[in-house]
């Protein structure tokens, strides 16, 4: 395996509030291979987000500050990247899908020129040449009628439809990582799984690495190839879809499983929340973030935190119940 | 697009319409008769003369059916204070100076504020931000017609670059436009500010940088245009604002505009120039509100499409 395409170390970022710092990101590393697709997933508040918009330093600044840690790109880290610098890797390099279609879009701009403003940036071509870029790019997502749907508004495209043109305004300039955040969550049930289709299909069509966060396990069941599971600004484990659904290692992995239905198992099994709630970020606590509400948590969790403890090539938590030193015989 | 043009039209002529005729009644129910001024003992038989050249003999339903017909026509009759001249004459003579006046205290109004309330707005909570801010306040809480005495007290008195009163070459528009367009000036800073700082936190401006947009263009592209809309919408009330103003300037500054006739005309009885000086003011607002209802239409494709489902 050569250099990743994106590879992130250590990477930490705080908003400074009138409360104090919340720590919002708390030392994430993960890597993304060229062509395949990593899911985050967590609950609402984990950092998810601010994970994503960091890579493209979306972050409002200030409040919010990358505290620490690389974002390499093909090598080059972004975290030092000048604003003009970074202004050429969005939405050249990286393309990026938002969670709400309907407020994604500028309601009073044409749907043509939202989707070649970017490429009419990044690129020395003329304005036709980039209509017909949008062209293409609507009959990849599956809108019909491209030519005259580039001189419609925003408003006249269904909620299914708008993300759709989001996908093509995120591809315009033909990117090597698509980043979504939650891209279905705003969508109807059956909309959504075309959506899901629409990126299993961009990807085998363009060979474009995507990340995608969601809360949504059965989306990332169907679309991902390795999943981090990220809890109060870290990622507590991380593995192969295979490895994170049939072989959950950390509690709060099996958690998020047992808290969604199942449609292969049994019936009566009853959902099992995840109680309590995560963390206060202004002060996390000196142990593992998930101790207080771990049913499994032994002392050393409450005074030390853990580190990360690999399984397999691709597998690995961050839970003293995985840690070597946790399961030597006494 | 066309119909709702004509669909505004239509409203605009039934506005107008009915302020004439709300005019037309209001003025005729103010006590006291404009040939009955208590002074010169006038015959009976002059009053009656004079009665008729007015057409003030004839019932009320009669004279304003005549008077529609001459407003529509743009006649307006002679005016009753100064018998030998037409209302017409008087009022060409007095437009071109208010019609300046007005003109570039509004263009003045908008790009200023516009302008300064984008400054703002991109400079949340710096010095230059409480600086328009504080200019803004200023501009909204002194009357305009403290401002002109200011003006001319301390500007126009002291530079012969700003002649102090009067009218005729294009510094003489400078001091009483700024006096009149500070209050307007002011709302549209404010207001551009506020929707600025707004559509700035849209989702949709995070898209634009996302694409890898400038500042510049992100703000003149997609931020600037929406933010825009509400302020286009004020633009039918700040237009009132200043042809009521105007009246007060031009009276300050002594400029030979309309605005006196109209002051005049109301404690004189004067009824066709009261009339006149009404249809051309209310004429004037409703053809702004017209214009913005419109403008409208072109800054937000949404309406357009509303009104071609109704
Ligand atoms: N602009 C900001 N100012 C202050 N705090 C912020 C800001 N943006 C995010 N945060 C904090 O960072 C933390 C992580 O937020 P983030 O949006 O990444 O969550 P998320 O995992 O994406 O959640 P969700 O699933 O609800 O989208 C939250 O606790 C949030 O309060
Ligand atoms: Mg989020």
């Amino acid at each position: 395996m050569g250099q990743a395409l994106l590879e992130i170390n250590e990477l930490a970022v705080s908003f400074s509030t009138q409360g104090g710092e919340v720590q919002a990101v708390r030392g994430v590393t993960f890597a993304v291979e060229k062509g395949e697709t990593v899911a985050i997933v967590g609950e609402s508040g984990c950092g998810k987000s601010v994970t994503a918009q960091s890579i493209m330093r979306l972050i409002p600044e200030p409040p919010g500050r990358i505290k620490n840690g690389t974002i390499h790109m093909n090598g080059k880290d972004l975290a030092s990247l000048s604003e003009k610098q970074m202004r050429g890797v969005r939405g050249k390099q990286i393309g990026m899908i938002f969670q709400d279609p309907m407020t994604s879009l500028n309601p009073t701009l044409k749907v043509g020129d939202q989707l070649t403003e970017g490429i009419l940036v990044h690129q020395k071509i003329s304005k036709n040449e980039a209509k017909q870029e949008a062209i293409n790019l609507l009959n990849l997502v599956g809108i019909a009628n491209p030519e005259e749907r580039l001189n419609q508004y925003p408003h006249q495209f269904s909620g299914g439809m708008r993300q759709r043109l989001m996908i093509a305004m995120a591809l315009m300039c033909k990117p090597e990582l698509l980043i979504a955040d939650e891209p279905t969550t705003a969508l109807d049930v059956t909309i959504q799984a075309q959506i899901i289709d629409l990126f299993k299909e961009i990807q085998r069509k363009t060979g474009v690495a995507i990340i995608i966060i969601t809360h949504d396990l059965g989306v990332v069941a169907q679309i991902a190839d390795r999943i981090n599971v990220m809890y109060a600004g870290e990622i507590v484990e991380t593995g192969t879809v295979k490895e994170i659904f049939y072989d959950p290692q950390h509690p709060y992995t099996r958690g998020l499983l047992d808290s969604v239905p199942r449609l292969d198992g049994d019936r009566t099994q009853k959902l099992i929340p995840i109680v309590g709630s995560p963390p206060d970020l202004f002060s996390p606590p000196e142990g593992c973030a998930f101790a207080a509400r771990c049913d499994y948590a032994m002392d050393v969790c409450l005074s030390h935190d853990p580190e990360h403890t690999k399984l397999t090539d691709h597998h690995y938590t961050k839970c003293w119940l995985q840690d070597k030193r946790a399961q030597k015989p006494f | 697009m066309l119909k709702y043009i004509l669909k505004r039209f239509l409203w605009m002529i039934l506005t107008i319409w009915v302020i004439v005729t709300l005019t037309f009644f209001l003025m005729h129910a103010i006590p006291g008769d404009p040939l009955d001024m208590g002074d010169t003992g006038s015959s009976d038989a002059a009053s009656a003369n004079l009665a008729a050249y007015y057409n003030l003999d004839q019932p009320l339903g009669v004279q304003y059916v005549t008077y529609l017909k001459n407003v529509a026509t743009f006649d307006f009759g002679p005016s009753m204070t100064s018998r030998s001249r037409d209302v017409n004459d008087m009022i060409e003579s007095g437009f071109p100076a208010s019609l300046q006046l007005g003109i570039a205290s509004l263009v003045f109004s908008v790009i200023s504020g516009v302008f300064l309330g984008v400054f703002a707005a991109l400079r949340h909570n710096k010095m230059i931000d409480y600086i328009t801010m504080i200019i803004a306040v200023i501009g909204i809480s002194i009357p305009n017609f403290i401002q002109s005495m200011l003006f001319i007290n301390y500007i126009a008195v002291n530079v012969d670059f700003f002649p102090i009163a009067r009218w005729g070459t294009w510094q003489h528009v400078i001091l009483p436009a700024l006096a009149l367009a500070s209050g307007p000036m002011a709302i549209i800073a404010r207001l551009t500010r506020s929707n600025m700082l707004e559509v700035l936190t849209q989702d949709y401006i995070r898209t634009a940088k996302a694409k890898g947009l400038t500042s510049f263009q992100i703000v003149v592209k997609h931020a600037l245009r929406n933010a825009l809309l509400p302020v286009v919408t004020i633009m039918g009330a700040l237009t009132a604002a200043v042809l009521t103003g105007s009246f007060v300037i031009e009276r300050i500054f002594s400029i030979p505009g309309i605005g006196q006739y109209f002051v005049n005309s109301i404690s004189n009885r004067d009824y066709p120039m009261i009339m006149a000086t009404t249809v051309i003011y209310s004429t004037i607002l409703v053809v702004m509100m017209f214009i913005v209802d419109i403008l409208y239409g072109l800054i937000d494709p949404r309406i357009k499409l509303h009104s071609k489902e109704d």
